[in-house]
């Protein structure tokens, strides 16, 4: 847990994101209810519940990834800061905004590539060509993902000859090669050893000072290492929002102490 | 019933039901061996038919001739004159059929709606189903004068308008095993891509092709056996004259097209020159069976590691 003795005041931290009044429907099925949710800037901020509660679909509405699969409807907003877009509204090009998000999903998915253009991946698809620049911007990432030193005389190996931990950290320097301004990780860890676990988690505390963080994950105690502010969500609706400990040791609502007692054993 | 006899009974049951799978495993066996013995028959004939045939012609002269007159006084056999034939049509056909089916695929796995998929599927397979003969004289009749009115003094023959026609007929093999192959590229490697900005168009050429790679080399060897292979087509369209060329707008014999011609003409069985057509099938059949392994290779080598 990360909050500090003394916690600063809410009102005094800047926001980097804010889910408003948010609704969102697979065809006619609703699978989020009016979600409130501040995400604070530089901070890590833990989505948890059970299964089935909404918390990928929540993500995933970050990104636009809803706008890949017909049917699908948002209502209400997710305001980007400090340019104050809504990232929902229908005239911002979910490509526009998938340029400045990034996601690490469930189980790596390294493409097909070396390990380096996986990397250098995103940074083409925005257009960049200069080689020198490609290089130091690839090397940056896979530094920040703490994976350079292991795999910095096989750039240009195949991805998948990777271990399942490293192909995770190669798809988070992947997601940072470009720059994000907020990284969402959607259960990262859950297809990975506990050592493995362990680094990622470590990798996505020190992350903090650079990107602000929105994670999911199904694991009590990695939310309570990882992150500053956790969200409970329930059947679509979100219960309770604090500073992690707050919510795990002086829950307001009494659903959330019960889904934690519960998942802590 | 006693406990006894109850047990007796199933286990008579059991063994019944084990004499059963047994006759079934045997019925599927057999039917599997019928397949196998016929390949190993027709290569069994190909090969012992043509050592009949290298007994009297030396295998350097097959190869390095160039000439084929097997039934002239002054007999030549010098396979490159029908090969040149089949690799020329099969160049033109492939330069058609595997750019078009790799993006009809791409468009059908990638872009299209699935009600468009499901109307173009269908129509596809109905091209693969078209009698070979009909696209035969589809290029005579139709493709031929179409293409003399661009390059005048086109034979009527020509490995030009075969090559064109065999290349639409293998579009839909092309296709179809590639499109299976893109369809099987899992969700969250395209989610993958979409996620770092990319869009419908990146994430087809850069991510899914590259992950189906293994499955359009199976595709891609499929056509070139079929365009190897392919034998009406070339016999009515592109002419039966034996011909040393890779120029397109000429008319050649193919390895295929020389065998049906000495097949169905009158040459009494045992002559040299009824043996030439085994000697000219195992070079067919070497041909496919190299780019067969080639497939096998480039599978083995780029096998999908989702
Ligand atoms: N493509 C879809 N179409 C229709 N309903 C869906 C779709 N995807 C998810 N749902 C439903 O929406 C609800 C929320 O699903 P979601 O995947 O967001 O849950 P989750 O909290 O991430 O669960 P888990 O912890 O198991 O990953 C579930 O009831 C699920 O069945
Ligand atoms: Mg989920």
């Amino acid at each position: 847990m990360n909050a500090p003795e003394a916690k600063p005041d809410l009102d005094s931290l800047p926001i980097k994101a804010e889910a408003k009044q948010l609704n969102f429907y697979y065809g006619a099925k609703q699978a989020l209810k009016q979600i409130d949710l501040p995400i604070y800037d530089n901070k890590v901020t833990a989505l948890i519940g059970p299964s089935g509660c909404g918390k990928s679909t929540f993500l995933r509405c970050f990104n636009r990834m809803h706008d890949l699969y017909p049917g699908n409807r948002y209502e209400g907003e997710i305001r980007l800061y400090p340019d104050d877009v809504n990232l929902l509204a229908s005239a911002v090009d979910p490509i526009e905004v998938r340029m400045r998000l990034s996601m690490v999903f469930q189980k790596p998915n390294p493409f097909p590539k070396s390990i380096f253009e996986n990397v250098a991946y995103g940074l083409r698809v925005r257009g960049l060509k200069n080689r020198t620049e490609l290089e130091d911007r690839v090397e940056q990432a896979l530094r920040d993902a703490a994976l350079f030193g292991e795999v910095q005389d096989r750039l240009q190996d195949l991805a998948s000859n990777l271990s399942g931990g490293q192909q995770q950290r190669l798809c988070i320097a992947r997601a940072l090669a470009s720059e994000p301004e907020l990284l969402l990780f959607d259960e990262p860890t859950s297809a990975l050893d506990p050592i493995a676990t362990g680094s990622i988690e470590e990798l996505i505390h020190a992350l903090r000072d650079k990107v602000t963080i929105l994670i999911v994950t199904h694991n009590m105690q990695q939310a309570a290492r990882v992150s500053d502010f956790t969200a409970y969500m329930y059947l679509g609706e979100l219960i309770e929002f604090g500073w992690t400990d707050d919510v795990f040791f002086r829950p307001k609502q009494k659903q959330t102490e019960d889904y934690i007692t519960g998942r802590f054993g | 019933m006693s406990t006894h006899s109850q047990i007796a009974g199933r286990l008579a049951h059991r063994r019944s039901r084990q004499r059963k799978e047994k006759l079934i495993e045997l019925t599927l066996l057999s039917a599997a061996l019928v397949a196998i013995a016929t390949t190993l028959g027709i290569v069994f004939i190909l090969f012992s038919e043509s050592l009949v045939f290298f007994r009297q012609v030396p295998i350097w002269d097959f190869l390095t001739d160039t000439q084929w007159t097997p039934l002239f006084s002054d007999a030549h056999f010098g396979i490159s004159v029908l090969l040149s034939g089949t690799l020329t049509s099969s160049a033109i056909a492939l330069a058609i059929a595997i750019p078009m089916g790799t993006v009809l695929a791409v468009y059908l796995s990638e872009f299209a709606s699935p009600r468009t998929r499901e109307i173009a599927k269908p129509v596809l397979e109905l091209l693969a189903g078209i009698p070979t003969i009909v696209f035969g004289y589809f290029a005579l009749f139709f493709v031929t004068p179409l293409l003399q009115k661009i390059i005048p003094g086109l034979p009527g023959f020509n490995l030009l308008g075969a090559g064109i026609v065999m290349g639409v007929m293998i579009v839909p093999y092309i296709s179809s095993i590639s499109e299976d192959a893109m369809r099987a590229v899992p969700v969250l490697l395209r989610e993958g891509s979409y996620a770092l900005g990319a869009t419908r168009l990146q994430t087809a050429f850069k991510v899914v092709v590259p992950a189906a790679f293994s499955g359009l080399a199976a595709a891609y060897i499929l056509g070139i056996s079929r365009a190897v292979g392919e034998t009406m087509i070339v016999a009515v369209a592109a002419g039966m004259q034996p011909n040393l060329t890779f120029n397109p707008t000429e008319s050649a014999a193919t390895v295929t097209a020389y065998i049906v011609q000495v097949a169905k003409g009158d040459l009494p069985h045992g002559s040299l020159g009824y043996q030439t057509i085994f000697a000219a099938g195992l070079a067919l059949f070497l041909i496919t069976l190299l780019f067969n392994l080639a497939g096998y290779w480039l599978r083995r080598r780029y096998r999908e590691t989702y």
